[in-house]
């Protein structure tokens, strides 16, 4: 038996690893809106009078990011 | 299926007391549907796509904010329990909604043929590139946008649910424990509320978000012609 047959006779009876799919789909939106955040609030203080504007564009810019975050939850349920 | 037929009909009786022989000058109930109505006409319709089109555009926009207002709700109301929401039915017809919406709008400006080809091709391009640039902007316009309203909805409120699923039962199983872990049922509970309360704040800002991205999807199709 060379590896390649030997990796695919394994079965891992390993639970869990959606919630570790997860995780890591976490990482990156997490980061993301992090720095959306951060830069819409740096704008707000530089520039008070645009507030209204940047509150409108940060939440899409949330969505845009949080999209991906959110697509890690559903394939850990579906896969 | 019980819980959707229900929110629908709290939406219409709420819009028709409100409406009901509104008059230039509101008394009671009128004034707490026309501030809502002003909200939409403000802050989305308006301010995304611009006062001539907006007007147009509102009575969809505004429909599909208080719907999936209204059907987040159940997620925090007792005996309810699950937004309709949470399962894929309704968040996926409410994207097809907002889909044929766009679609309209573009067509409606440009012809349908000369719309899809506006805003798959980018001009300016070099030609070699078209052969990368064209498939993805049509799968990010046509497929993606749909597909991630959908998602997004439907796993924020999923998500929402779940966790406040565990929590409280986790609080319900840890109390009845009558031994040590009874104290982690007072820590549990308290988490449990706080993500009620937070669950109140997604609620608001997943219809918002929602609303946003349909008058964002209409009016960039308007603008087809300028990447």
């Amino acid at each position: 038996m060379d590896i390649v047959t030997l990796a695919q006779a394994t079965e891992t009876s390993f639970k869990g690893l959606g919630a570790v799919g997860y995780g890591l789909a976490a990482i990156g939106p997490g980061i993301g809106i992090g720095i959306v955040v951060g830069k819409t609030i740096e704008g707000m203080a530089r520039q008070p009078e645009m507030a209204g504007q940047l509150r409108t564009t940060m939440f899409l810019g949330i969505a845009f990011t949080e999209a991906l975050a959110l697509i890690g939850i559903v394939t850990g349920f579906i896969f | 299926m019980i819980i959707r037929v229900l929110m629908a009909l709290v939406v219409a009786v709420l819009f028709y007391v409100g409406m009901r022989g509104a008059k230039v000058v509101p008394k009671g109930f009128q004034n707490v549907t026309e501030i809502a109505l002003d909200f939409v006409k403000t802050y989305i319709s308006d301010d995304i796509i611009g006062k001539k089109d907006g007007d147009r555009f509102l009575p969809i926009i505004a429909t599909i904010f208080f719907l999936t207002l209204f059907m987040n709700i159940p997620a925090v109301i007792p005996g309810l329990n699950i937004s309709p929401n949470a399962r894929i039915g309704m968040p996926l017809v409410m994207a097809l909604i907002v889909y044929v919406v766009f679609i309209y709008a573009g067509a409606k400006k440009y012809g349908f043929f000369s719309f899809v080809g506006k805003s798959v091709v980018v001009p300016n391009l070099p030609p070699a590139l078209h052969l990368l640039v064209i498939p993805i902007e049509f799968i990010s316009t046509f497929v993606l946008r749909p597909a991630t309203l959908t998602i997004r909805l439907m796993a924020n409120m999923l998500a929402g649910h779940i966790m406040i699923v565990l929590l409280f039962s986790a609080t319900n199983f840890f109390f009845w424990q009558f031994n040590g872990w009874t104290a982690v049922s007072f820590v549990t509970i308290i988490v449990a509320i706080a993500f009620t309360l937070f669950e109140l704040l997604v609620i608001f800002l997943q219809a918002y978000i929602f609303a946003l991205l349909a008058a964002v999807y209409i009016d960039l199709s308007l603008h087809a012609d300028s990447h």
